[in-house]
């Protein structure tokens, strides 16, 4: 009888065909056929028959989520690297950065795993970061992002040199595959981290994320599996300064063939105005929402972030209207951002709206409703017409920086 | 084209709250919505099926109750529903419900496609679909904004990625997960929900799709909840005062540091 990965198994060589466990079984699930016992279908793996096997033929493996026992062959903290289109994401140098801090903490290692295609000077770049290793693959293969393939060399990696904590970036890359990684490895794994902390008692990794749009905080622990897993939103973590002093090895892995075929395939890449789409890269966000009036509102919300040097975002309300593509929206079928300085105009401040933004450092509320929401959650609001006040914004803006 | 879609219901994002005394999610009196995301899963297979026939099978994990979005789903176009429900599956994290949901599928039959939203609105995770995928041992494209075309043995999709969208192309079986700008979902027609009203919702249980009981709910998940609390209350609001323009003087002030 099988379940799952657990199973009652019958030794040829040691069952005498007694009929002892056929009488214990409280399921009637075993017979004697030929001088052997045969376990049937409704077996439940409750494991009376083993006790009570004089011979000890039969074997009960109950598996899945019990303890690791190689708990403490697991060291060292490993951070996934992220490199495409000829560019190292961000997120990755932010990693290195919280890695050094844990890895520091439990006197451990810290290496960068960076998969790509023709990723250059990148893993001395990691080093001058925080990194003690780079453990490299550069290979075609690897150029589009393909979740199979990127999941089963990352897995081989995590494999090889068995790191007890690994984090990515909750980045569109990292978000697809490393649950991938994570369910091959049988362990668990921690989304959208935004804190991370080891536990003095024993070693072990606290996870903090929100959930529920960011009206809940979770902490949370992976005790007996390994590697510890977390993806970690862009934005929240700091990197350490450059430093080309610091040494470390680079280790160029070329995984097994096998491991790079995929049963997908990438026909193009469209990259958009990546400045200006990837929202959740941006420091400052200048966001409209249906108090613009009319999709021409934008042109003077994009006026004024271009005077910030911020990046536009928007509401729900008007990317369903048609005004500005979805990956510009904000919120709970949008995108989670975390700036430093969010806008918001003529946005009323709906939860879902709040969900995504509200972990923002400043926020500002630009609305003609005095009784908007989005006034509860705004370190700074301004009651009325956004299309008075924000050309003066502007002007006055423009004349400081002259200054 | 045999298409299974997996819902969850959700509660409500305005009524979340934490259980005082036990410091968990207080479910009662919340109310239950299907999970947004899944809505636009859920249109999307029923849009294949209207284009290339077949059937829809709506699925969800959950409590006894989790019955009126399987309905829901009904009446907005699924051939059948199964409720997957058990105590013992409760407490599960995601790869434990990638596991339950794995079994039940098996147990449900073959299948070319499974479609999920990207991400519940409660948990935020994402990792279910692509788990699930996973332990299938099939490809799967995530965050996926229009599927461009069928074929009798695959489809070819686009991607959103951060940077803009990548056009992928996978054969059957495989595994979607969506985001809310690949359709707009349909209302439930009337004839819909008189359908919805009278259907049969096959049950299934951790017995019935024969999980290990060491991999399903709380003992079968590798992650634990060890502490939830409430997010740190926002700074103390300044207050801008005076006429509008002194108050947007003020506002240039505190955005000079971000210049």
């Amino acid at each position: 009888m099988e379940q799952g990965s657990s199973m009652l198994k019958v030794s040829k060589e040691l069952c005498i065909g007694c009929g002892i466990c056929a009488d214990n079984c409280p399921f009637a699930a075993i017979t004697i056929e030929d001088g052997l016992a045969v376990v049937g279908e409704s077996c439940n793996l409750c494991g009376a028959c083993v006790e009570n096997c004089d011979v000890g033929a039969l074997t009960l493996t109950v598996s899945g989520r019990k303890a690791q026992e190689d708990l403490a062959g697991w060291s060292g903290v490993s951070v996934f690297c992220e490199y495409r289109g000829g560019e190292l994401a961000p997120v990755s140098l932010e990693l290195l950065g919280i890695g050094r801090k844990l890895a520091d903490q439990r006197g451990v290692k810290l290496s960068a795993i960076l998969l790509g295609f023709e990723t250059r000077e990148t893993a001395s770049l990691l080093i001058g970061h925080g990194a003690d290793a780079v453990i490299l693959v550069d290979h075609e293969a690897l150029r589009d992002f393909r979740d199979d393939c990127y999941a089963a060399v990352f897995t081989h990696l995590v494999r090889q040199y068995r790191p007890e904590i690994v984090l990515a970036g909750a980045t569109a890359i990292g978000r697809s595959f490393i649950p991938a990684v994570a369910t091959t490895l049988n362990t668990g794994l921690t989304a959208d981290c935004t804190k991370l902390e080891i536990r003095d008692q024993d070693g072990m990794l606290l996870q903090t994320r929100p959930a529920f749009g960011g009206n809940i905080m979770a902490t949370i622990v992976c005790e007996a599996s390994r590697p510890q897993m977390a993806t970690v939103r862009p934005k929240v973590m700091k990197a350490l300064d450059f430093n080309a002093d610091r040494k470390g090895e680079v280790i160029v892995v070329k995984p097994p063939v096998n491991l790079l075929q995929s049963k997908m395939k990438v026909i193009e890449s469209v990259v958009g105005q990546a400045s200006t789409v990837n929202i959740q890269d941006a420091d400052i966000l200048v966001s409209g929402g249906r108090g613009l009036e009319t999709a021409k509102g934008f042109e003077l919300i994009k006026k004024l972030a271009d005077t910030l040097g911020a990046k536009v975002s928007a509401s729900r309300a008007v990317v369903d209207a048609g005004w500005i593509p979805y990956p510009h929206q904000v919120g709970q079928t949008g995108k989670t951002v975390a700036p430093k300085l969010y806008i918001a105009c003529g946005i009323s401040g709906a939860v879902q709206h709040v969900a995504g933004m509200q972990s923002a450092e400043t926020i500002v509320a630009i609305n003609r409703d005095e009784h908007a929401t989005i006034f509860n959650v705004a370190d700074y609001g301004l009651v009325g017409d956004l299309y008075e006040i924000i050309p003066k914004l502007i002007a006055k803006l423009e004349e400081r920086r002259r200054l | 084209m045999k298409i299974i879609v997996c819902i969850k219901q959700v509660p409500d994002a305005k009524d979340v709250r934490l259980d005082p005394i036990t410091n968990t999610l207080a479910r009662e009196g919340v109310q239950s919505i299907m999970n947004p995301y899944d809505q636009y899963a859920l249109e999307e297979a029923v849009r294949l099926k209207e284009k290339c026939g077949g059937e829809v099978t709506v699925i969800s994990m959950g409590p006894p109750q989790a019955e009126e979005v399987l309905r829901q789903a009904i009446s907005c176009g699924a051939d059948s529903a199964v409720l997957i429900s058990d105590r013992a599956f409760a407490g599960a994290d995601t790869w434990a419900t990638a596991y339950t949901l794995e079994h039940a599928i098996k147990k449900i039959g073959n299948f070319d496609l499974i479609l999920c939203g990207k991400q519940a609105i409660d948990g935020d995770t994402a990792q279910v679909g692509p788990g699930l995928a996973t332990r299938h041992g099939i490809p799967y494209i995530t965050c996926v904004q229009r599927i461009r075309a069928t074929t009798e043995t695959g489809l070819i999709a686009e991607r959103m990625m951060d940077d803009g969208f990548d056009v992928v192309a996978v054969d059957y079986p495989a595994l979607l997960s969506v985001v809310k700008d690949i359709n707009e979902p349909r209302v439930p027609s009337i004839k819909g929900k008189m359908k919805a009203k009278k259907a049969e919702i096959v049950r299934l249980n951790a017995q019935t799709i024969e999980a290990d009981p060491a991999c399903i709910g709380l003992p079968g998940s590798p992650t634990k909840v060890v502490n939830v609390f409430p997010p740190q209350a926002r700074g103390v609001r300044s207050v801008l005062t005076g006429t509008l323009d002194e108050q947007i003087d003020q506002l240039v002030e505190k955005l000079l540091p971000y210049l």
